[in-house]
């Protein structure tokens, strides 16, 4: 009797014991790590924290300080800009180039392989090179004055108002190649027959791309969009390695902003105040965005 | 006529070409020339000398001298190609007091990327190994937190890392930064083997336990001979993103453990003596060496390792 109960139902800690080992890594990292350190930086933003975290609560002291920061605010501004035009211009390039890959073209693998060779780059490494293609005294402003246009001007690197543009070219040639792919795939995942319905009624191709294929592939959209989103938020190598956040102050960026505060000016609190800023950056995006993949699961 | 007919009628074609060799299949072929393609063709080919262009001008200038530089515009070839930008690069360009060149952090990069990669590795796809057969209460719970974490900024789980780290004696090591690695390598590559796992037929797991092999047995002779492709893809995910990753080494390691990335950012943005271009893409180029091999050899794997990471996140 007391047998068969052990059988039947097994003591529940036990049950699985070594999958319940190998996991532990996966334990310890999501409940200590993700979300215990999730918790603990947004905890002690709450304190005035300068070389070592100290708990002694100054309220919402350090928020204050931030949103006073003229450092923040530009920082605040040029993610704005930045993550703006690079939402824009990735997709509509990304989908261009993906538009242009499926009409049956030769050389498909080569052409690709050029798109997306840079995203197997580091940021470092782009923002070196394109450092160097904008520098103003070698790079294209010097080749196209040498042309004849002596007072052509193109120097984003070093102009506070535009460098932030600088920037997002570096960043567009890196990512596009991978919006590209994730677009062609979406693209090879519509029904052959939708081509040719919209062929048989005649509709023009580019119409047929806007109403028809882009309604469709409303879910990669989405997906790429969060991806280059959560990566915009996150965008630091980039902007130490093209402009070390210079001219001044002119593109900073909230990363480069905590990183500084926590290692370098030894002011713990404002790194954790504008680490949280950051966070809650990312919650506005992923939130709804896990609402909808929730919901349509459920659905579905 | 006649011609017109068949064209038109493809049963009648295909009916007329049984024999293997008999003429065209498909559709019908466009002229090469046609005002379309040469639209495509150009625009496709405009955009790709755009991408092409950067690699072109770090090469050319790495092979200049520095008075060539200073003369020339940086898009014409070299006159006279030097490779000693390389060998300074390499073996001689300073960073602060140490001069030994970019190799110390070559071999930093190598000596942090092995281990990162395999543990990384060994510890997620055992993750989802169990995720995807052995489910225990809570496992998606768990998994969850860890997909949740991925979106979170790096910046924002830093500090608590170090103080662990700290604790535990690490901080500043390379073995602090092979964890590190690991922990943040863990949801994405999870997710990756879990969904990988979930794929392969469950009867499979099931004759294996009715034969009384257990966890271990089960992954080492079942599981893993019959996800190599898996491995691979993994594998050249963890190469390039450990290798490229800046943030971290600079953040966990003292500067004579710091990787390549950090060092070269320290050569070129460095503010002392004179710049030397060459030398500065020279060092680029040996940075960004590594992950464009592993993308130009593995091809279409780094294309399914993106795409299965970032699609299905």
């Amino acid at each position: 009797m007391t047998g068969q109960a052990n059988a039947g139902r097994p003591n529940q800690l036990l049950r699985n014991l070594h999958a319940k080992i190998a996991s532990i890594p996966m334990i310890l990292t999501a409940v200590v790590i993700f979300l215990g350190g999730t918790l603990w930086t947004v905890f002690y933003s709450f304190t005035n924290s300068k070389l070592l975290p100290r708990l002694s609560f100054v309220g919402l002291d350090q928020y204050e300080r931030l949103w006073a920061a003229p450092r923040w605010l530009v920082s605040i501004q040029n993610l704005a800009i930045y993550g703006v035009f690079s939402l824009i211009f990735s997709l509509v390039i990304g989908f261009l180039l993906a538009a242009l890959m499926d009409q049956k073209i030769r050389f498909e693998n080569t052409f690709r392989t050029i798109f997306l060779y840079p995203f197997a780059l580091s940021f470092i490494v782009t923002g070196l090179v394109w450092q160097w293609i904008l520098n103003p005294e070698f790079g294209i402003q010097s080749v196209v004055r040498s042309l004849g246009w002596s007072t052509f001007t193109f120097d984003p690197l070093y102009n506070p108002n535009i460098v932030i543009y600088g920037i997002l070219i570096a960043a567009l040639w890196q990512g596009t190649g991978l919006v590209m792919c994730l677009m062609l795939a979406g693209l090879r995942g519509i029904d052959e027959d939708i081509w040719k319905a919209a062929r048989v009624d005649g509709i023009p191709m580019w119409k047929t791309y806007l109403f028809i294929i882009i309604p469709m592939m409303r879910a990669v959209f989405i997906t790429t969009l969060v991806i280059i989103a959560s990566g915009i938020v996150r965008v630091y190598d980039l902007v130490v390695a093209q402009t070390s956040g210079g001219p001044g102050i002119s593109s900073e960026v909230p990363a480069k902003y905590v990183y500084d505060y926590m290692f370098q000016a030894q002011n713990l609190g404002q790194g954790f105040a504008a680490s949280t800023m950051m966070l809650i950056t990312v919650a506005i995006i992923i939130v709804p965005w896990a609402y909808l993949e929730f919901g349509g699961r459920k659905r579905g | 006529m006649a011609e017109v007919v068949t064209l038109n009628n493809p049963s009648a074609k295909v009916s007329s070409a049984t024999k293997p060799v008999a003429g065209p299949r498909g559709k019908k072929p466009r002229p090469l020339l046609s005002p379309r393609n040469i639209m495509i063709y150009g625009a496709l080919l405009f955009a790709a000398a755009y991408y092409l262009l950067p690699l072109y001008v770090m090469v050319v200038t790495s092979l200049k001298g520095m008075p060539e530089i200073r003369l020339g515009n940086i898009f014409s070839p070299p006159l006279e190609i030097t490779f000693e930008p390389w060998v300074k690069a390499w073996a001689t360009a300073c960073t602060g007091l140490n001069c030994d060149g970019l190799s110390r952090g070559f071999w930093n990069s190598v000596r942090i990327t092995i281990p990162s990669t395999v543990i990384s590795i060994a510890i997620a796809s055992i993750n989802g190994y169990a995720l995807a057969n052995w489910r225990f209460k809570g496992a998606d719970l768990f998994f969850t937190i860890l997909i949740v974490g991925a979106f979170i900024p790096y910046q924002v789980m830093i500090y608590p890392i170090v103080i662990v780290l700290r604790e535990m004696g690490l901080y500043g090591s390379l073995t602090g930064l092979i964890i590190v690695h690991t922990i943040f390598g863990m949801p994405i590559l999870t997710l990756l083997f879990r969904n990988y796992f979930t794929a392969l037929p469950e009867e499979l797991f099931k004759a294996a336990r009715v034969d009384g092999a257990g966890f271990w047995t089960i992954y080492f002779k079942i599981m893993l001979p019959m996800s190599l492709p898996i491995f691979v893809v993994a594998m050249i995910l963890q190469v390039t993103g450990i290798w490229n990753d800046f943030l971290f080494g600079v953040v966990f390691t003292r500067p004579e453990y710091y990787p390549m990335t950090v060092q070269l950012n320290n050569i070129v943005n460095s503010v002392q003596g004179v710049k030397e271009y060459n030398v500065n893409m020279a060092a680029t180029i040996l940075t960004g060496a590594v992950p464009l091999i592993v993308y130009f050899v593995s091809g279409r794997l780094f294309v399914r390792g993106i795409a299965a990471g970032a699609v299905k996140g």
